[in-house]
Parts: C-alpha cells; structure tokens; sequence
C-alpha cells in the first residue's frame, strides 16, 4: 500500500490564507465577469440528464425534474457549468503538474481503514452529496461559498447545514479517518 | 458597468472560453491548496487539519468585501448579479444530506475533481457515487417534488430578511472568521501532537 507512506515533512501546499485570498478574488472576477458564482454539481446533473436522454429520450422528457433542463437546440452538456467543470480538471492536473502530485492511480484512506473500503465509503459519500446538492440548489462551490459571498441566505443556510452536520456526525465516522 | 457578460460588455460567443479559463483558475487553486486529498478535507472534522477552513473563509471575506467595493466604486451594480433562491426546508436538509457525504465521502464536488486530475482513485469513484446520487434523485423526484419546491422565500439575501446592512454582515463574518483562524491554530497543534502519523 503506497498510500500508508507516512509523510512527516511539509507536502508542497501554497499558504491557506494565500489560497484564500486567490479563491476570494476569483469569485468576485467571476461576479464580475459572469454575474455568478462558481459552481461544480451541476455539471454532473448535466452528465446524469445526457446519458438518460441518450439511453431513453422519452423517458427523460416525461421526468419532471430532469425535463426541465432539456432543450431542442443544444445537449444538456453545453451548459456553462460543464466548461467550467472540464476547466477545474485542467487547473488541477495543471496544479498537479507544478507541484509533483500528478501520480498513477492511488487512494487516500485513514490509516485503519482498507483501500477498498475507503472506496465502497467514496461511492457512498458521493451519492449523498449528489443527492443533497439537490435539495440544497447547489453544493459547497455553487450554493455554500459563491451563495454567502453573494449574502444569499440560502448560501448561509446551506453552508451551515452542510458544516454545522459535518460537526455534528464526524464522530461516528472516527474510525474512517483517524 | 459590471457583470460584463449580462450587460453586453464582453459577447456572448466569449462564454464558455471564459467558464474554461475561470475553471481552470478554480481547479488550480483548489488543488494547489491540498484540496485534492480526501484525508486534508476530512481533517477539518477531526481537528488534524483546518486548511478547509482557512480556505474557505478567507475566500468568503475578500469576495464579500470585494464585491461591496465593486458596487460602492460603481464597477458592479450589485442587483444584477445572481441570487442563490432559498428554499428554506429543502435546503436545511440537502445541507444535512450533503454533511453526511463529505465525512463519509471525504470530497465535495469541486475538489473531487481536482482529485481526479493528479490520479485520485477515491475522487473517481466520489464522482461515480455523485453521478448515481443526482441520478437517484432524479428517478425518485415524483415522489419528493411538493417538498423539493416548499419553503420557497424567493432569491432573497440576507439583508432583505434581517434589513440589516449588508456591510454590517462582511464586518460579522470577518470576526467570526478571525476568531476561527485564531483557535483552530492551536487546536490543530494539539492534535496533530497527539497523533502517532500524520498522512497527506
């Protein structure tokens, strides 16, 4: 297991603050630019509505959720959000790159539990967070980050619920990280 | 004068070449940062790494300033930009639901793509399970769509439900934010001395 190399010296991070303060100016050229946020769950949804209407076009129309963001123009896929989101993978392979993090495939796990179960645990993860991004309009980029630093009280709502739970339920979960 | 995009002032056709940089920028920063790593995000939870925090705040404040400076000097006329609707009870529980996932998951969805882009194989398989949640949710939506679209108290801030001024929130936020930076610093060192390993 490679993963289980102890790294004691610093890894090549930039400064938080620093990290912060780039983040923070990004979001305001993005309001500036755009007159919204950033946003990462919503190009998944695009993905979700592409391959349904591929694989079952009808189907998909009569959904009244995935439906509404069906068009006769353009596929779901040409949304801004997509663009944005092949850009974020970019960005970080370009990160990745600089940094020397770009690696073959490996896995992050805490140190009591399997690579395998870290990944039945991803896949979980994920899919509540897909399905909360739902509920929520958004998730922490779109909803929780770009939301309160436009005083939406929706972001507020959403930042504190996704936070305020991570608190409240992270010590059930010990076992998984620590 | 500002968002540019909405008043004309850069063309339509620049659209997605604009997504793609800015997204390059946003990918960028995330996984310089240490987002990348499922074991730095969860870390906010246990105390051994509060770089989420850091992060996340001082995003919030310099773009929350920043756009009350843009608006005071006249560069962004703050009622065009985009309103985040709030849908009060939906979004109290997909923010609980999401909280599950990111300390089941380790990853939100932003940074689970960083994580992909440098050979995460616990990223990927977050992003799969992201696909079958908002697929999930999809096919059950008949059964949730009256309670999906309850509590709608329209694309409403929060100085239009307190009428307390906006700049009133930015000072608030700074102080929390402060503070938070202040007491993790030493919280983080305390537990970071007690663990046997600290793993990237």
């Amino acid at each position: 297991m490679i993963s289980d190399k102890t790294n004691i010296e610093k890894p090549k991070y930039i400064n938080p603050y620093l990290g912060g303060v780039l983040l923070g100016l990004l979001i305001l050229a993005t309001i500036y630019i755009t007159g919204r946020g950033l946003g990462a769950s919503g190009a998944i949804k695009s993905a979700v509505v592409t391959t349904s209407n591929t694989v079952a076009p009808k189907a998909t129309e009569a959904n009244h959720y995935m439906g509404q963001f069906l068009s006769d123009d353009h596929s779901p896929m040409y949304t801004w959000l997509v663009f944005e989101s092949l850009g974020v993978l970019i960005g970080g392979l370009l990160s990745g790159i600089i940094f020397g993090r770009v690696k073959k495939w490996r896995t992050d796990h805490g140190p009591r539990i399997t690579i395998k179960k870290r990944l039945i645990l991803a896949v979980i993860g994920g899919a509540l967070f897909g399905l909360g991004s739902q509920f929520g309009r958004g998730c922490t980029s779109g909803a929780a980050l770009s939301g309160t630093a436009t005083f939406a009280l929706g972001g507020v709502i959403v930042m504190f619920a996704i936070f305020g739970t991570g608190y409240a339920v992270a010590y059930f979960f010990r076992k998984f990280w620590i | 004068m500002g968002p540019l995009i909405p008043n004309g002032v850069i063309g339509g056709g620049w659209d997605f070449v604009i997504a793609i940089l800015l997204g390059v920028a946003f990918g960028f920063i995330l996984e310089a940062s240490g987002f990348s790593s499922s074991r730095n995000l969860a870390g906010v939870f246990y105390g051994y790494n509060f770089v989420v925090l850091r992060v996340f705040f001082t995003a919030l404040i310099v773009a929350m300033v920043g756009l009350l400076y843009f608006d005071y000097v006249g560069w962004l006329n703050l009622s065009q930009i985009f309103i985040l609707p709030t849908f009060l009870t939906p979004m109290i529980v997909g923010g609980i639901i999401m909280g599950v996932g990111f300390v089941i998951g380790g990853f939100c969805p932003g940074t689970s793509f960083t994580g992909i882009a440098i050979g995460k194989l616990d990223a990927l398989f977050f992003t799969i399970g992201l696909y079958l949640g908002i697929f999930g949710f999809s096919l059950a939506y008949p059964l949730f769509e009256n309670f999906f679209t309850s509590g709608d108290l329209g694309n409403v801030t929060l100085m239009e439900i307190t009428g307390i001024p906006a700049p009133y929130f930015a000072v608030a936020f700074t102080v929390v934010a402060l503070a938070a930076f202040w007491g993790t610093m030493f919280i983080e060192k305390r537990v970071r001395k007690n663990m046997k390993q600290y793993k990237f």
